[in-house]
C-alpha cells in the first residue's frame, strides 16, 4: 500500500502525520511512503530528510491525494480533502465524528474508509496508538511553559543574597494525562502544585507526580470514573456549589492555574469563574487547556491570550501540541506507525481491516460505504472497578500495649503448657522405662530442646550450607557401624563395613561441599 | 583408650557439632563453624576407632580411605546447581547405613541369645553390652532397632526418589498408584502389627517383612509430592536421617549418636517448618501430595500478556535508579546465575541499587537461590529475604522476575479462592515496573494462572533466562 501525509492546511498547525522515522518503521511493514512537499517544515523535517528515508516527496496535494492508498494526516480533513478521497482509499487523521457528521456522510458517500485516531479506545492494549493522550501531554507541557513565559517570577522559592522568593503556587483542574503532565513539569520546576479532580482515583495518581490532592468534604462521594471509561461525568448541582466554593477558597493565594476539564460529549465546565479571576494576585496566569471546547474560566477566550481587569493573564490558546511541532510529530507519527501495524498484521504491505479487533473497530467510524459509528462498547472494560478502600486503623499506644501483653501472656501460657506436657511425658516414660534407658532418653531430649534453640538462629540464606553440614553430621552412624565391625559374625562385618565406606562419603563429601559452598559467599 | 577418654572426646564432639550448627547464623562465623563440625567428626571417630571393643583395624582403614576419596571426588565435582540431589544422595545413604546397622544389631542380638553364660562373659564389643540387658531393656531394643530400620528404610527409599526427581531422571509430577494414601496407610499399619510380632519374639521375617514395608513406603511417599514441594521433602529426609541416627545410638547405646541425631533431626523439622510456612501450606497437607482443593472459581483475569524486547528492557533500566531481581527455579534451570551477576556488576557499576529478594521456597532446596548467587559472586550483602525487601517494592523502579511464577502471584493476596489463597508473595507487582523473563506463555508448576503477567506495568521478556539475559547484557 502507498502511505501519504500531505502538508496540513490548518491555520496554526505545523504538525505532520509522517516523519522520516516512521516511514523506514512502514516501509519494514511492506509500505511504500509519500509525503507532500513541505509537509514537514514547520516540524523541523525537510524533504531531503524525507528522501533519505526512502519517501517519495510530490508536489501538491492533488497529485498525493491521487497516488496514496492510505491518506495519515493530523487534523481532521476539509470537505475539499474528502472530495478527493475515493473508494477504497482509507484517511487516518483525527475526525471528531461526532461534531464533524456531515462530513463523515461525505465521506461515507465516496466509499472512503475513515480511521479516527480520536476514537481509539482507551484499553491498555491501545495506548501505543492513543493520539489524544500523546497529545494532551503535549498540551499540559506546554500549558505550564506558556504561563511561566507570561509569569512575571520563580517557579522555585529561592533564598538569596537579595531576599527571599517565595515559590509559586500552581493549581491544575482535572488530572487526565495533561492535567498530570502539567503537574509533572511544574513540581519539577519547584513549584507547590495543587490539583483537583472529580475522580477519587486519581488522588494516588497526582500524589504519585508530587502535587498535593486537594479533598472535597463531600458526603455524596467523588464520582466512580471506572464507569465512564476513565473520563470525567457531570456532576451533581450540590457537589458544583461545593468544588466552586474550594476554588473560591484557593483563587487568592494560587499564582498560576490549569485548567484542562472536559467531559466527552458537552462543552467544557465552567471552573474558573468571574469572582475567582478578581479574587486572584495581579500578575498571575490562567492556562485554560479546554478553550476549544468553550473554556473552563469564564474570560477565556478561544485561541487569545487576554488581561482581567486586575491584571490577570488569561491564555486560551488552542493549538499547544502545534506550538510543540517537532515533538508532536514524532509522537503523533508513532501513534499512526501502530496503528497501521496493527492493520497489517501479516507485514506484506496488506491493510486487513479486521472488525473484530476492538481497538480497530472502535477508531472506524465510516467503512466500505457505510456509517460504523458509534462503536459497540469494546469486550474489555477500560478500567478495572473501583474496590472500596478499607481503612487500616492505627492502633493508639495503649491498644499497642494491650496487644503487646496479650500476646506475651499466650505465650507465656503456651510455653507453660509444653512444659506440662512435655514433664508429665517425661514422667510417664521414666515411671516405666528402666534407668539405663531414661539416661540415653535425657539426653535426647536435651539435645532436640538445644537443636531448636540453635536452628532458629540460622540465617534464611544459609539454608543450603545448613543441610550439607546437617548431612555431614549424621554420617554420624559410622559410629554405630565401627562398634559393630569387631564381631565375629561375618555378615554382621560385612554389612558394617559397607556403613563405614557410605558413612564416610556423606562425613567427607559433606563437609567439603559446606566449606565449598560458604567460600562463595561474599561481601561487596 | 580409657572408656572415660571416650566419653570425654564425645562431649567435646558434641559441643563441637552445637557450636557448628549454630555458627550458621552469620556469612563470616559461618567459615568457622564448618572447621568445628570437622573437628568435632575427627574427634569422634578417633575416639571410637581407638577406644575400646572395636576390631578389624584394616577393613575400617581400607573403608574409610575410599569412602573419603569418593566423598571428596562427589564434593568437589558437583555443580551448585546440582546441590539439591547431592543433599538428597547424601540423605539416602544416611537411612541405608541405618537399615545396616539396625540388621547388624539384631543379628548381634540373636547370636548372644544363643550363648550360654559362660560364652556371654568371653564376649567383647557391641556383643558384650547385649549379653548383660535384662529382658526389658531387651524389648526396649528390639522397638529401637525396629524404628531405626523404619525411620532409615523410609529415608533411603524416599532420598533415592527424591534424588531421581531433582536429578530429571524420574518425572517430577505428582504420581500415586492407585488407592493412593490407603497404600501408605496399609503398610505403615502392616509395620506396626510386625512390631508387635518382633518384640514377642517372632523372629527375622518380621524385621526383614517390615524393612520391604517402609522402603514402599518412602518410595510411594516421595512420588506423590511434585517437583515444586522438593525444598520440604528435601528438609523432612534431612530431619528423617537424623531421628534415623538418634534411634540407632539408642540401640547402640551411644550418647554422641543420640545428641547428634537429634540436632539434624530438628534442624530438618525446623526447616520443613519455615518452608510450610512459607507456602501457607500445612505439613501434611504437603506431604500428602496435591494442593488443596478450591472453594469456588478462580478470579478472572483480564488483559493481555505484552511482549518486549531485550531493548526495551535495557532501555528501562538505563533510566531506573533501583532494581530488584527476584530469582526462581528457572533461573538455576538455565543456569543464568554468571549473566545475572554480570548483568548486577554492569548495573551497580552504573551507580543503580540493586537488590535480590529471595522467598523462603524458591528453587528446590532451602536457601538454594542464595547459594547459586554466592557461586556467581553476587555479594551476599545485597541478597535479601522477603520479609526484608516485601516493603521496598513501591519504591523500586524496575523488577526482573527470572524463572519464578507463584512466589510473585498476586492471586495470593487477592483472590481468595486461589489454590495459593494466603501463601506470602513478594509484592513485585507494587513496582513501578515489572519484566519477567519467562520461557514462554502458560502456568508455572502449579497451574495457577498468574494475574501478574496481565498487570499493565508488567512487560514480558520471553525466552530461555540465560540467553535473555545475555542479550540484556549485549543491550545494556
Amino acid at each position: 500500500m502507498r502511505i501519504g501525509s500531505p502538508r496540513e492546511i490548518a491555520p496554526n498547525e505545523g504538525r505532520v502525520a509522517l516523519t522520516p522515522a516512521t516511514a523506514q518503521q512502514l516501509q519494514k511493514l511492506g509500505h511504500e511512503c509519500l509525503v507532500e512537499a513541505d509537509a514537514g517544515l514547520s516540524a523541523g523535517f525537510s524533504d531531503e530528510a524525507y528522501r533519505a528515508a526512502g519517501v517519495t516527496v510530490v508536489d501538491g496535494a492533488d497529485e498525493l491525494f491521487a497516488r496514496a492508498d492510505v491518506v495519515a494526516k493530523v487534523a481532521p480533513p476539509t470537505a475539499d480533502e474528502v472530495e478527493r478521497l475515493s473508494s477504497g482509499k482509507t484517511i487516518i487523521s483525527f475526525f471528531y465524528p461526532a461534531q464533524n457528521k456531515d462530513l463523515l456522510e461525505l465521506a461515507q458517500g465516496k466509499g472512503a474508509n475513515v480511521v479516527a485516531m480520536d476514537m481509539v479506545p482507551r484499553i491498555s492494549r491501545a495506548q501505543k496508538m492513543d493520539a489524544l493522550s500523546s497529545m494532551a501531554n503535549i498540551a499540559g507541557y506546554r500549558a505550564v511553559i506558556e504561563a511561566g513565559n507570561n509569569f512575571g517570577r520563580f517557579f522555585t522559592g529561592q533564598v538569596t543574597a537579595a531576599g527571599k522568593v517565595p515559590p509559586a503556587k500552581v493549581l491544575v483542574i482535572g488530572a487526565g494525562v495533561a492535567g498530570l503532565a502539567a503537574i509533572g513539569v511544574a513540581t519539577s520546576l519547584g513549584a507547590q502544585t495543587y490539583a483537583f479532580d472529580v475522580r477519587p482515583e486519581v488522588a494516588e495518581q497526582i500524589e504519585s507526580m508530587g502535587a498535593e490532592f486537594v479533598y472535597l468534604d463531600f458526603d455524596g462521594g467523588q464520582q466512580d470514573g471506572a464507569a465512564t471509561g476513565g473520563y470525567a461525568a457531570p456532576s451533581s448541582p450540590e457537589f458544583r456549589e461545593k468544588q466552586l466554593a474550594k476554588f473560591r477558597e484557593l483563587a487568592p493565594q494560587i499564582d498560576i492555574v490549569i485548567t484542562t476539564a472536559l467531559i466527552p460529549g458537552r462543552a467544557a465546565p465552567k471552573l474558573w469563574l468571574a469572582d475567582m479571576v478578581a479574587a486572584m494576585k495581579p500578575g498571575s496566569v490562567i492556562v485554560d487547556l479546554a478553550a476549544e471546547r468553550g473554556g473552563n474560566c469564564d474570560l477565556t477566550v478561544v485561541g487569545q491570550r487576554v488581561f482581567s481587569d486586575n491584571g490577570v493573564v488569561v491564555i486560551g490558546y488552542t493549538d499547544f501540541p502545534s506550538r510543540m511541532a517537532a515533538q508532536a510529530s514524532t509522537l503523533y507519527a508513532t501513534n499512526i506507525c501502530h496503528m497501521l501495524t496493527d492493520l497489517t498484521p501479516g507485514k506484506d504491505g496488506k491493510l486487513v481491516h479486521n472488525m473484530e479487533d476492538d481497538v480497530i473497530r472502535g477508531a472506524t467510524v465510516a467503512f466500505e460505504g457505510g456509517i460504523t459509528y458509534p462503536p459497540p462498547p469494546p469486550k474489555i472494560a477500560a478500567i478495572a472497578a473501583q474496590r472500596p478502600k478499607e481503612k487500616v486503623k492505627e492502633p493508639t499506644p495503649e491498644e499497642k500495649r494491650a496487644i503487646e501483653a496479650a500476646a506475651f501472656k499466650a505465650q507465656t501460657r503456651n510455653q507453660l503448657g509444653l512444659l506440662a506436657i512435655g514433664t508429665a511425658l517425661l514422667l510417664v516414660v521414666g515411671a516405666f522405662a528402666p534407668p539405663a534407658f531414661m539416661g540415653h532418653f535425657v539426653v535426647f531430649v536435651l539435645a532436640c530442646f538445644v537443636g531448636f534453640q540453635v536452628i532458629w538462629n540460622v540465617s534464611h540464606s544459609l539454608h543450603t550450607p545448613l543441610m550439607a553440614v546437617t548431612n555431614a553430621v549424621s554420617g554420624i552412624v559410622i559410629l554405630g557401624a565401627l562398634l559393630q565391625i569387631g564381631s565375629g559374625n561375618w555378615l554382621v562385618v560385612l554389612l558394617a563395613a559397607l556403613s563405614v565406606l557410605i558413612a564416610t562419603i556423606n562425613i567427607v563429601g559433606g563437609f567439603l561441599v559446606t566449606r565449598r559452598m560458604l567460600a562463595m559467599f561474599q561481601k561487596s | 583408650m580409657m572408656i572415660g577418654i571416650v566419653s570425654a572426646a564425645y562431649i567435646a564432639a558434641a559441643v563441637l557439632f552445637i557450636l557448628s550448627l549454630g555458627g550458621l547464623s552469620g556469612q563470616e562465623s559461618a567459615k568457622r563453624a564448618v572447621w568445628y563440625g570437622m573437628t568435632g567428626m575427627a574427634l569422634a571417630i578417633v575416639a571410637t576407632v581407638f577406644g575400646p571393643e572395636v576390631g578389624n583395624w584394616l577393613v575400617i582403614v581400607l573403608m574409610i580411605a575410599g569412602g573419603a576419596v569418593l566423598g571428596h571426588f562427589v564434593a568437589s565435582r558437583v555443580q551448585m546447581t546440582e546441590m539439591p540431589q547431592l543433599v538428597a544422595a547424601l540423605h539416602s545413604f544416611v537411612g541405608l547405613a541405618a537399615v545396616f546397622i539396625g540388621f547388624n544389631a539384631h543379628i548381634e542380638a540373636e547370636d548372644v541369645a544363643g550363648l550360654d553364660a559362660a560364652a556371654r562373659s568371653a564376649l567383647t564389643g557391641f556383643a558384650a553390652i547385649l549379653a548383660y540387658k535384662v529382658p526389658v531393656e531387651l524389648s526396649i531394643m528390639k522397638v529401637e532397632v525396629f524404628l531405626g530400620v523404619f525411620i532409615g528404610a523410609v529415608t533411603f527409599t524416599g532420598s533415592v526418589i527424591a534424588f531421581g526427581k531433582l536429578a530429571g531422571k524420574v518425572d517430577g509430577k505428582a504420581k500415586k498408584l492407585p488407592g493412593g494414601h490407603v497404600l501408605n496407610a496399609g503398610a505403615a499399619l502392616l509395620s506396626l502389627v510386625l512390631l508387635v510380632l518382633y518384640v514377642n519374639g517372632a523372629g527375622t521375617w518380621t524385621l526383614v517383612l517390615m524393612t520391604l514395608a517402609a522402603f514402599f513406603i518412602g518410595y510411594h511417599l516421595i512420588m506423590g509430592i511434585g517437583g515444586a514441594d522438593m525444598p520440604v521433602v528435601v528438609s523432612m529426609l534431612n530431619s528423617y536421617s537424623g531421628w534415623a541416627a538418634a534411634a540407632i545410638g539408642f540401640t547402640l547405646g551411644n550418647d554422641l549418636l543420640i545428641v547428634t541425631g537429634a540436632l539434624v533431626g530438628s534442624s530438618g523439622a525446623i526447616l520443613s517448618y519455615i518452608m510450610c510456612k512459607a507456602m501457607n501450606r500445612s505439613f501434611p497437607s504437603v506431604i500428602l501430595g496435591g494442593f488443596g482443593a478450591t472453594t469456588g472459581p478462580q478470579m478472572e483475569i483480564v488483559g493481555e500478556q505484552i511482549a518486549i524486547d531485550a531493548d526495551g528492557v535495557a532501555a528501562a533500566l538505563n533510566d531506573a535508579d533501583s532494581v530488584v531481581i527476584v530469582p526462581g527455579y528457572g533461573m538455576a534451570v538455565a543456569q543464568a546465575q554468571q549473566s545475572v551477576s554480570e548483568l548486577t556488576r554492569k548495573l551497580r557499576a552504573a551507580g543503580k541499587t540493586v537488590r535480590f529478594a529471595i522467598h523462603p521456597v524458591a528453587g528446590r532446596l532451602p536457601g538454594h537461590m542464595n547459594v547459586l548467587l554466592a557461586e556467581a559472586k553476587v555479594p551476599y550483602d545485597i541478597v535479601l529475604e522477603m520479609d526484608e525487601i516485601n516493603e521496598d517494592f513501591p519504591d523500586t523502579d524496575v523488577v526482573i522476575v527470572i524463572g519464578s511464577n507463584d512466589i510473585v502471584n498476586p492471586a495470593a493476596q487477592d483472590d481468595p479462592n486461589s489454590p495459593i489463597a494466603g501463601m506470602p508473595v513478594l509484592e513485585v507487582w507494587k513496582a513501578k515496573q515489572v519484566f519477567v523473563s519467562k520461557r514462554g506463555q502458560g502456568t508455572g508448576y502449579s497451574g495457577i494462572e498468574n494475574p501478574l503477567f496481565y498487570k499493565e506495568n508488567t512487560r514480558m521478556f520471553y525466552g530461555d533466562a540465560k540467553g535473555s539475559i545475555n542479550k540484556l547484557l549485549a543491550a545494556c
